[in-house]
C-alpha cells in the first residue's frame, strides 16, 4: 500500500476545487522560477552514495560560516555567544525529545522552564506577562497586529519604515486576511518621522528598538502618541539592547515583541529561532499563544499549569483569541537558560561590551574614511555607514571577504533612497584585533577610491 | 417560565424595550451552562451593536462566550459594576445582571424576537 493515501482521483479532485490543472502548475504558482533548481549543475548525474556525499561535502566547504572569520554582520542576526550549559540543557533527552505535553500538567519540569522564561521575557521588556513563545520575531509581531486590531476595532496598523524589511513583510503578509491596511511611516535621519501617520482609525503604532539601520528611536513619544490616539503602542525589540536602553515596558508600550536569536541562539541560516511577545496584564485575554500559571495541587503543593486555555483554538475553534498553534519550545529553552545564566548584571554586561565595540568599529572607520551615515542619532550595537554608491558598498564588502571578515550589508534594496549606505554590527564577541583589521582592509579601500 | 415582559434570541439573550432605549443581558440558562463565571468583557457606550452580532464576551471556567445583541442601535450605558462583582450576573441574570443599554431606532426594535413561551421550547431542547 502506498505511503500517501491520496489517489489520483483525489489530488484530481483538490486542484479541481482550488482551481489549479496540476500539480506541477501548483507549485509554479507557489514558488518564483527563479528559485526552482531544475538540476544540480555541480553534482554530476548517476552516482553511488559515498561518490554522492563526497561531492557534496566538496560544494558545501565552499561555505563559509560566521565563525570561520570576523563576524560584523547584523540586521537582525547577532554573533552573540553563550555558555555551555546552554547547548547541553538542550540536549537533555527529558527536553529534546519531548513533544507538545498534550497533558501538559503532566510535565510539570516543561511548564516550570516555560513559566521561568516567560518571568524573565517580561521582566526584560519591563511588562506585566509574557507567553510561551512564538515562531519567531516576525510571526510575534504580526499577532501583535492582529491582537491590537482585535482590541481597537480599527483596521489600520502604521509601522516604521525602520521595522526590518521581513517583519514588515510579516505583517503585512497577515493583515492581507483580514481585511486591514498597513501604513508605513518613513524614515528621516535614520529614525522614524511619525507626522500625520497616526489618526483615530490607527490601531496600531509598530517601532522597532534599535531600529533596521541600527538607530535608537525615542519610545515614550511614540507610545504617548498611540494611546492619544486610542491605538496600541508595540515595541519590537533586541532584548540585548534593554540592558543599556529603556525597556518598552518602561517607555509606556502596550506590547513588546522581539526575536530571541541574540539570547543564546546560533545565527544558523536565519533560523530556527524563536519569538517573545509580552504585554500588560489588561491585555492578557487577547494575547496569542501559551500561557504557563502558577497554582496549588490537590494537596496544596505548587503546581505548574496552563492558563486561559479557553480562549485556545482547541477550544474556541474558529473564534480563538489566536490560531498559533505552537512555539519553538527547544529553541525558547536555549534563551531561557542562556537568561537564567547571564542574569540582569550579566545581560547589562553584554550590552556595555556590545555598545563599546562598535563605538571603537565607529571611530576607527570614521579615521579610516567611512563615516556614519547618522553621525546625529545614536546607536548600539548596530550602525550605519556611508559610502559614494552602492558598488562601493559592494566592493568594500568584497574586500572585507577576502580577509575573512563579514559585514557590510549594503541596505538600498529595502531604502532605494540610501545609496552607499550598509550597516555593521558588533557584539561581546568581537575582538578588538577584528576592528583593527576591519579599519585597516576599510582604510585601503578608502586611499583606492581616492586615487581614483 | 422566564420574565415575559421582555423578548429573546435563541442565543440565549434577552432585550426589554423602555422607551427608545433596550436593557440586554443573558439568561439563566445561559448562566447556567456555563457555570462557574471569571470575566466579562463589554464595549464601552457609543459603540454600535447589530441584532445577532456578538458585542462582548463571557468567561467561565469551562469557555469563553459570544454575547449577541438581540437590538440593534448604540450603547448608551453599560453595567459596570459587574466588571467587580460577577456574582450579579450568576445569580440574577434577569434584573441586577443586566450587560448594557441599547438606543434603538423605531418602534420595531424587538419584532421577531421570540418570546418567552417560544424561547421555553428552546430551552427544553437544549437542556
Amino acid at each position: 500500500m502506498p505511503y500517501i493515501q491520496n489517489s489520483d482521483q483525489d489530488r484530481a479532485a483538490m486542484l479541481a476545487r482550488i482551481g489549479v490543472r496540476s500539480v506541477e502548475d501548483l507549485f509554479a504558482a507557489a514558488i518564483p522560477e527563479a528559485l526552482r533548481q531544475r538540476t544540480l549543475p555541480a553534482i554530476s548525474p548517476g552516482l553511488d552514495e559515498d561518490e554522492l556525499t563526497r561531492q557534496a561535502a566538496e560544494v558545501g566547504a565552499e561555505n563559509r560560516a560566521a565563525g570561520s572569520g570576523a563576524c560584523f554582520l547584523g540586521a537582525g542576526a547577532y554573533d552573540h555567544g553563550w555558555i555551555a550549559a546552554v547547548d547541553h540543557l538542550m540536549q537533555r533527552s527529558e527536553f529534546l525529545t519531548a513533544y507538545t505535553p498534550y497533558q501538559p500538567e503532566c510535565s510539570q519540569g516543561t511548564l516550570q522552564w516555560i513559566y521561568e522564561f516567560q518571568s524573565m521575557i517580561a521582566e526584560i521588556c519591563g511588562m506585566e506577562v509574557a507567553n510561551a513563545s512564538m515562531y519567531d520575531g516576525c510571526s510575534a509581531a504580526a499577532e501583535a497586529a492582529l491582537m491590537a486590531i482585535a482590541t481597537t476595532r480599527r483596521k489600520k496598523v502604521v509601522v516604521s519604515a525602520g521595522l526590518h524589511p521581513d517583519t514588515r513583510e510579516a505583517i503585512r503578509t497577515y493583515l492581507k486576511h483580514v481585511d486591514a491596511v498597513v501604513v508605513e511611516a518613513p524614515l528621516a535621519g535614520g529614525v522614524t518621522n511619525w507626522s500625520g501617520a497616526v489618526d483615530s482609525a490607527t490601531a496600531a503604532m509598530f517601532v522597532q528598538q534599535p531600529n533596521f539601520l541600527g538607530c535608537v528611536e525615542r519610545l515614550a513619544p511614540v507610545a504617548e502618541t498611540a494611546k492619544a490616539a486610542g491605538a496600541m503602542s508595540v515595541a519590537v525589540i533586541n532584548p540585548v539592547a534593554t540592558g543599556l536602553l529603556r525597556s518598552p515596558g518602561a517607555a509606556g508600550f502596550d506590547i513588546a515583541v522581539g526575536d530571541g536569536q541574540p539570547l543564546g541562539v546560533p545565527m544558523g541560516f536565519g533560523g530556527p529561532w524563536f519569538g517573545f511577545f509580552a504585554t500588560r496584564m489588561a491585555h492578557v485575554r487577547r494575547m496569542p499563544g501559551r500561557l504557563v500559571g502558577i497554582s496549588q495541587d490537590q494537596q496544596g503543593r505548587r503546581a505548574f499549569t496552563l492558563t486561559f486555555q479557553t480562549r485556545e483554538q482547541h477550544i474556541r475553534r474558529e473564534k480563538a483569541t489566536s490560531n498559533i498553534c505552537t512555539n519553538n519550545a527547544l529553541i525558547a529553552l536555549r534563551g531561557c537558560v542562556h537568561m537564567a545564566a547571564l542574569g540582569p548584571k550579566g545581560l547589562e554586561e553584554v550590552a556595555c561590551v556590545s555598545r563599546q565595540r562598535m563605538q571603537e568599529t565607529v571611530e576607527a572607520l570614521a579615521a579610516a574614511g567611512v563615516p556614519l551615515a547618522f553621525p546625529q542619532t545614536p546607536y548600539f550595537n548596530e550602525a550605519a555607514f556611508r559610502l559614494g554608491a552602492d558598488a562601493d558598498a559592494r566592493a568594500l564588502r568584497k574586500a572585507l571577504r577576502a580577509e575573512e571578515i563579514f559585514g557590510g550589508i549594503g541596505v538600498s534594496r529595502w531604502y532605494p533612497d540610501l545609496a552607499g549606505v550598509f550597516t555593521l554590527a558588533c557584539t561581546e564577541r568581537t575582538r578588538p584585533d577584528d576592528i583593527v583589521r576591519l579599519a585597516r582592509v576599510a582604510a585601503r579601500f578608502a586611499r583606492q577610491q581616492a586615487a581614483r | 417560565m422566564r420574565p415575559s415582559d421582555r423578548s429573546y434570541l435563541d442565543t440565549h439573550e434577552w432585550a426589554q424595550l423602555q422607551g427608545s432605549v433596550a436593557t440586554v443581558g443573558i439568561t439563566d440558562f445561559a448562566v447556567e451552562q456555563l457555570g462557574e463565571l471569571v470575566y466579562l468583557d463589554l464595549p464601552a457606550p457609543g459603540r454600535k451593536v447589530k441584532r445577532g452580532e456578538s458585542f462582548g464576551e463571557v468567561e467561565s471556567v469551562k469557555a469563553v462566550s459570544d454575547i449577541n445583541s438581540p437590538v440593534e442601535g448604540e450603547v448608551v450605558e453599560v453595567n459596570g459594576a459587574l466588571a467587580d462583582d460577577l456574582g450579579t450576573l450568576q445569580g440574577d441574570p434577569f434584573r441586577g445582571g443586566w450587560l448594557i443599554r441599547v438606543k434603538v431606532a423605531g418602534s420595531g426594535a424587538l419584532s421577531g424576537l421570540l418570546d418567552a413561551a417560544s424561547y421555553e421550547k428552546i430551552v427544553a431542547s437544549e437542556a
